[in-house]
């Protein structure tokens, strides 16, 4: 076992891999090694970013795509969980509806969030419902497939204890298989928040008006990899913020369960 | 009300024809707030007898019954004590106790009244607020008999209840379940592995064979301790010094240790 690091420990390594790729990044701009053109150094891109922040650049602001993109990204996120976190704990309750759709989610689950773009966009043209199906592609199996696993592996004991004090069975799911599964489905939620984060930019490709994924496609046709990245970096930055909050969620669920680590 | 029977009772695990047999033959009534110990080695089918009863299980022969009625499902008026406390972690002290008391539809006043006089009874009064993380594995087990005792049920099952407590907190636990058996007499199967505690708390010892097990030999306790008045004595080192006791004990110990002989060795 590696002993533990302090937070201060920890933060210091994180700023040195950082300050690495930065200076690795700035090294490949500075010795001509890659043009600007596929390339612009580091402080370009910064200052385009902050510029982008509240300039317009395909018809709205960095912060209006974000937004836009945002939107789309929590109706297909709050989607998935809505189905899925339900769906996982009856399927790990009722053997029957495991058995009925456990084999057609098996089959549909490893088809990438992105190949569902045609689709997407033969059924519902350049409306919203597009990225919404694409991101719930991406957020719904980590969803259905954690709340499934926490319903399978709760305690035997706690399901008795509940039925012994005369819980009826379909209560056991809300009030034993849920809150027993609270651990593993908020860990469920951050893959699936980062997964339907991820597919958004696939999402956004077949959106016309607005969003992170379309500021870039913008960027690329202009030629201003600097937009490009700015967008890549808007995304990154989001995506870590959800990933944090969801974090802080799960952190302070286990603590209050004395499960703290 | 709470009188257990089982007749002819077996119960295989696995395939009919080559799985373990856990139980044979086992023929035991327990009557109606009557408190008896089930002692036997390891492995012997003292659990797979108690979860017959709960419900959690059926037997593969023969019938458990409560009160005349064949035991189809777990219910509140069989309450088990489980070994491991089976407490719900993300529930405080007080909704822990309080969920079977809504489940059967008491008013909300009268829960707290209920669970409050339980709270009392138990010494938790201070606790209620408490998750089951944050109480040692003593008061711990308290909640879960509370839990049980609060429904008021026909049947109290308690399989190993002080298994995990050290030995100070046992003797504690022990002196308290006699005086809550007394003050509110309930019908009781209680597993042990400590032969002491049986003859202690019940009125009648079943010895089980090892597996597949059998019920050996039934003790009656009950009768030696209402003869040499035991309950005159407030505290349990003073009963286990009687020679009554000790006699009872000793005997039961010899009878458990000749299950252990005929065991093959590991
Ligand atoms: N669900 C099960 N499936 C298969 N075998 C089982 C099952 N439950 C119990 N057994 C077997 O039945 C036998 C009796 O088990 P049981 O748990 O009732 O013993 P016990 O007397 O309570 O033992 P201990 O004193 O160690 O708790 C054992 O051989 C055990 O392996
Ligand atoms: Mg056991």
């Amino acid at each position: 076992m590696p002993r533990s690091l302090s937070p201060g420990q920890s933060a210091l390594l994180g700023l040195i891999g950082f300050a690495a790729f930065i200076g690795f990044w700035y090294g490949l701009t500075a010795a001509g090694i890659m043009t600007r053109q596929f390339l612009p150094p580091p402080w370009e891109v910064l200052e385009r970013f902050v510029h982008l922040l509240n300039t317009r650049f395909a018809g709205a602001t960095l912060l209006q795509h974000l937004a836009a993109s945002f939107e789309r990204f929590a109706y297909g996120f709050i989607l998935a969980a809505v189905i899925g976190i339900p769906l996982g704990l009856l399927m790990g309750w009722y053997r029957l509806l495991d058995q009925i759709v456990t084999p057609i989610f098996d089959g549909l689950r490893f088809i990438a969030p992105i190949a569902w773009v045609p689709f997407a966009a033969l059924w519902f043209g350049t409306g919203i419902g597009g990225p919404i199906m694409i991101i719930f592609a991406g957020a719904f199996p980590p969803c259905l497939i954690n709340a499934y696993r926490g319903a399978k592996f709760v305690e035997p004991r706690l399901i008795e204890a509940a039925q012994m004090l005369g819980t009826p069975g379909r209560r056991v799911v809300s009030e034993v298989l849920l809150p027993a599964s609270v651990p593993s489905i908020i860990s469920g939620l951050r893959v699936s928040a980062g997964l339907g984060w991820q597919s958004l930019v696939g999402a956004e490709l077949i959106v016309a008006s607005a969003g992170v994924g379309y500021l870039m496609v913008q960027g690329q046709a202009n030629m201003s990899t600097e937009t490009v990245m700015s967008g890549m970096i808007a995304i990154g930055i989001v995506g870590l913020l959800l990933d944090m909050a969801l974090r802080a969620t799960e952190r302070a669920i286990l603590r209050r369960r004395g499960l703290e680590t | 009300m709470g009188r257990i029977s089982f007749d002819d009772v077996g119960r295989v695990f696995g395939p009919s024809n080559k799985g373990v047999v856990a139980l044979q033959d086992i023929n035991l009534g327990v009557e109606d707030r009557e408190f008896v110990a089930i002692v036997g080695p390891s492995g012997c089918g003292k659990t797979t007898c108690l979860r017959l009863v709960a419900g959690f299980d059926f037997p593969s022969s023969g019938t458990v019954s409560v009160d005349g009625k064949t035991v189809r499902s777990p219910g509140p008026e069989r309450a088990v004590v489980f070994q491991q406390f089976a407490l719900f972690p993300w529930k405080t002290v007080y909704d822990n106790i309080e969920i079977g008391l809504r489940n059967q539809g008491v008013a909300r006043e009268q829960r707290r009244e209920r669970i409050g006089a339980i709270l009392d009874l138990m010494g938790l009064q201070s606790y209620a607020e408490s998750f089951p993380h944050q109480l040692s594995g003593g008061m711990q087990q308290r909640v879960a008999i509370a839990r049980a005792y609060v429904l008021d049920p026909d049947v109290l099952l308690m399989d190993e209840p002080f298994g995990a407590l050290d030995a100070q907190t046992r003797v504690v636990m022990q002196e308290e379940l006699v005086r809550l058996a007394r003050k509110n007499p309930r019908t009781v199967l209680f597993i042990t592995h400590a032969v002491e505690e049986a003859v202690y708390l019940a009125d009648r010892v079943a010895i089980m064979t090892r597996a597949p097990g059998r019920i050996k030999e039934i003790m009656d306790v009950a009768s030696v301790r209402k003869a040499e008045n035991w309950d005159s004595y407030e505290r349990i080192e003073e009963v286990m010094d009687l020679e009554s006791f000790v006699h009872m004990r000793t005997h039961i110990w010899r009878s458990l240790r000749e299950e252990k002989a005929a065991q093959p060795a590991e």
